[in-house]
């Protein structure tokens, strides 16, 4: 029950498909998604191996309350070694693709190997096939998605697939499903594109159930009543999206700033929830269409949205004059304040130019700043940039480049390096505002400092859904701390992290953590599933998840030393708001932290903690 | 007092509760592909529609079924199918011009709206009252209230 028990083998350099159980020891152990695709992973790749050659694998997976009614239960993640990292990655997309694959029966599909020439897998439940994708390889995620339905005439079917950035390498491709909802870090789209996999296409009809029915209702009601009762999830969200962040994270004094040179942005209302509620002078209407929901998702943050017809990236362009997904906070903040860009147009084309040609806006908005204070420095110039002012502040450099990003072309195609390899290149890494080779989101950790920590310790390079103390530090969820102090912040990343892990492990949308504590979701599971989910076991699972993405990366590599943030962040302080004055105090937290985690000094889990956790 | 399934597309945000609810009443599994009620997405245009039976008197589907396998709820005015009568012939699933009425190539059988008895899952499952079930004279009533709110007393005074 709730497990479909199925896995779906795609061997890519044979051409063959081929079912087989799902371990369910291991399920018992890992629960699904996050945590059981990454026990795949591990047990099947050497940890050490390129991610884009075709002996890393890519993993899609659902996990067990996907596709039944718990709220937000419709998600699936994408579990490989980072193409943009080189660690584990595990990226999480919602949308409708994740309840389509449970569905047709499957808790997960492995592809291995690389296809010989361009494919896309087409699954109707137990019939699963490679197909020539030649017709569709250089084309858009949009144009693929509908080509492929056209194609087979089936309108239902849901697609995810890689646009051409994928294609080309880009190191922060994504995934994207449903037009516009991603798997999306970690360069996940682009291990993909390293296997000549341009799309997965699935038609699943055979239904999902739970293990105890009138339990289940009476536990998924329970928790829906919760969400709609609460003020972030059942007011916030559904009414001004993840955007309802901007203005209170720039007020907090943690919104970094072209590049991070600044901690808050003169032009944050301009790009802001309440900005793109406005209606404006061409048409009356404004920038926001309606709200959105992801499969069974009772909270519906996501913004429908279009670019002002008269707006410069669209006037003669009638293709992007439609709605479509629209600014999330990590992208509008990406988009516009990591570059200093307050153009809210802009950012929308931006936005819909990275769900077309499917590349991660964080981590390219992020690049873009880090390659606009290259170009201020003078470490580059209009002769590499192709004539591009790169200027802060410059909303045609800016959509000029998202162009040429999603196409892999010109100066594009160094943004495509991501911050790490670009600063590198020109003998600046100083200045990649990253960790583990992944770009920070939209929170400065000397404004709130346990973002740091956080940053820092993520097993996927910077994050903040690894764990989100913003919930605390600013929001005061579950309780207040004081996101300019470091004390006590140890402990609290560390709950964050176990608990966010068995949220992506369980198919559920860590937006619910906001409402839910493990007591909400516990039942829920429980219900569903087979075994003793107690909120105790599953914060072990949390637990063991996350000690085994450790060891992958140490495994790859990986040691204490990239447990580490730029030195913008650690020496330079901050210049205003009220964190003035403060750099963030990593070294504080890491000590305390590998010691409330069970770690040696070096940060290696010990002998006790692996034996406690049954790794 | 009769009551109606009302749909304000306004409201809904697209994330298939209703679909849920009504597979899992109807097909006892979480299955949207079995679902009597459906949402459209007009993607380039931000609206979500959902759509089902909307329970005519003189129902199509009822009078073209060859062999009366489609009869009245008295109770509640829905038209329902009796899987013991239905042949599968596809006649009402032809006849029934909104398209409310299709085949279940599972069961061979056809698959409709039956408002679950006078209890409609859909309805209780939306969790923005995008879907109501409402006395069925008067489904216009909201509209007509907000309309109303609108109207302004002082006009005609003022001309």
């Amino acid at each position: 029950m709730a497990w479909a028990r199925q896995i779906l083998r795609v061997d890519l350099s044979k051409g063959e498909c081929r079912q087989e159980p799902l371990n369910m020891e291991w399920a018992m152990k890992y629960l699904g998604q996050r945590g059981l695709a990454t026990k795949y992973l591990v047990e099947e790749i050497d940890p050490k191996v390129d991610p884009l050659s075709p002996k890393n694998k890519m993993i899609m997976t659902t996990g067990p309350l996907t596709g039944t009614c718990a709220s937000t239960a419709g998600r699936y993640s994408v579990v490989t070694k980072g193409a943009l990292t080189g660690a584990i990655a595990c990226s999480n997309s919602g949308g409708f693709f994740g309840n389509e694959m449970k569905n047709a029966g499957y808790d997960m599909i492995i592809f291995e190997g690389k296809a010989n020439k361009p494919v896309y897998l087409l699954i109707e439940n137990d019939k699963a096939e490679l197909i020539d994708a030649s017709e569709f390889w250089g084309k858009s995620v949009w144009d693929t998605e509908e080509g492929i339905k056209s194609k087979h005439g089936d309108p239902l079917i849901r697609v995810a697939s890689i646009g051409v950035s994928g294609e080309k390498g880009v190191k922060f491709a994504c995934i994207v499903n449903d037009m516009h909802r991603a798997a999306g870090r970690s360069g996940v789209g682009t291990v993909m594109g390293s296997k000549n996999l341009k799309a997965v296409a699935i038609r699943g009809t055979k239904g999902v159930n739970v293990e105890n029915y009138s339990k289940f209702m009476e536990a998924s009601n329970a928790g829906k009543e919760v969400l709609a009762g609460n003020a972030v999830t059942g007011e916030g969200l559904p009414a001004m999206g993840t955007q309802v962040l901007m203005n209170v994270i720039n007020e907090t004094g943690a919104l970094p700033t072209r590049n991070h040179r600044d901690i808050q942005f003169e032009g944050a209302n301009n790009i802001s929830a309440e900005a793109m509620a406005e209606p404006r002078e061409s048409d009356g209407k404004p920038n926001l269409v309606t709200k959105a929901a992801c499969f069974g998702c009772t909270i519906a943050c996501g913004r429908i949205s279009t670019v002002d017809r008269t707006h410069y990236t669209v006037v003669d362009r009638p293709e992007y004059q439609i709605a479509s997904g629209g600014l999330e906070y990590e992208a509008a903040w990406a988009l516009g304040a990591a570059t200093g860009v307050d153009d809210l147009d802009a950012l929308t084309f931006a936005n819909f130019i990275c769900n077309e040609q499917g590349f991660d806006p964080i981590s390219f908005g992020a690049t873009v700043g880090a390659a606009m204070d290259l170009y201020e420095e003078g470490h580059i110039t209009d002769k590499e940039t192709g004539g591009i002012e790169l200027k802060f502040g410059n909303a045609k450099a800016l959509t000029d480049l998202t162009e040429l990003t999603g196409r892999g072309e010109g100066f594009g195609a160094e943004i495509g390096l991501g911050s790490k390899l670009l600063c590198e290149k020109y003998g600046q890494p100083e200045l990649a505002m990253q960790v583990k080779g992944q770009e920070f989101p939209a929170y400065d950790s000397r404004g709130i400092q346990g973002m740091g920590l956080t940053y820092a310790t993520s097993n996927r390079g910077a994050c903040h859904l690894r764990s989100y103390t913003v919930a605390s530090e600013v929001l005061g969820i579950p309780e207040k701390t004081d996101p300019l102090v470091t004390d006590g912040k140890a402990g609290l990343v560390k709950a964050f992290q176990d608990a966010t892990a068995v949220y992506d492990s369980a198919g559920l949308c860590l937006f619910t953590s906001f409402a839910w504590s493990l007591d909400d979701v516990a039942p829920q599971i429980d219900a569903a599933c087979e075994g003793d989910w107690s909120t105790e076991n599953l914060l072990e699972v949390g637990e063991r998840v996350w000690n085994l993405e450790r060891q992958f990366n140490l495994a790859a590599g990986f040691t204490g030393k990239d447990d580490n943030l730029p030195k913008r962040l650690l020496k330079d302080a901050a210049k205003a708001g009220p964190a003035e004055g403060l750099t963030c105090g990593l070294d504080k937290m890491l000590p305390e932290y590998y010691e409330v985690r069970g770690w040696t000094e070096g940060g290696v889990p010990s002998n006790n903690t692996l034996e406690r956790l049954a790794l | 007092m009769q009551k109606s399934l009302s749909i304000d597309p306004g409201k809904c945000t697209g994330c298939l509760q209703c679909e849920l609810a009504c597979s899992y009443d109807n097909e006892g599994v979480f299955n949207p592909s079995k679902s009597r009620i459906k949402v459209f997405n007009f993607h380039d245009e931000g609206r979500f529609v959902p759509y089902t039976c909307t329970q005519c008197d003189e129902a199509w589907c009822m009078h073209a079924c060859p062999v009366d396998a489609i009869s009245v709820d008295m109770a509640t005015g829905a038209k329902i199918v009796s899987d013991e009568l239905c042949v599968g012939c596809k006649v009402c699933t032809i006849a029934c011009p909104f398209g409310t009425v299709n085949y279940n190539q599972s069961t061979g059988k056809v698959i409709k709206c039956d408002l679950c008895g006078g209890e409609p899952e859909c309805a209780t499952a939306c969790p923005t009252d995008a879907i109501t079930y409402i006395d069925a004279d008067w489904t216009g009533l909201d509209k007509m209230r907000s309309w109303a709110a609108k109207t302004d007393a002082g006009v005609q005074a003022e001309a």
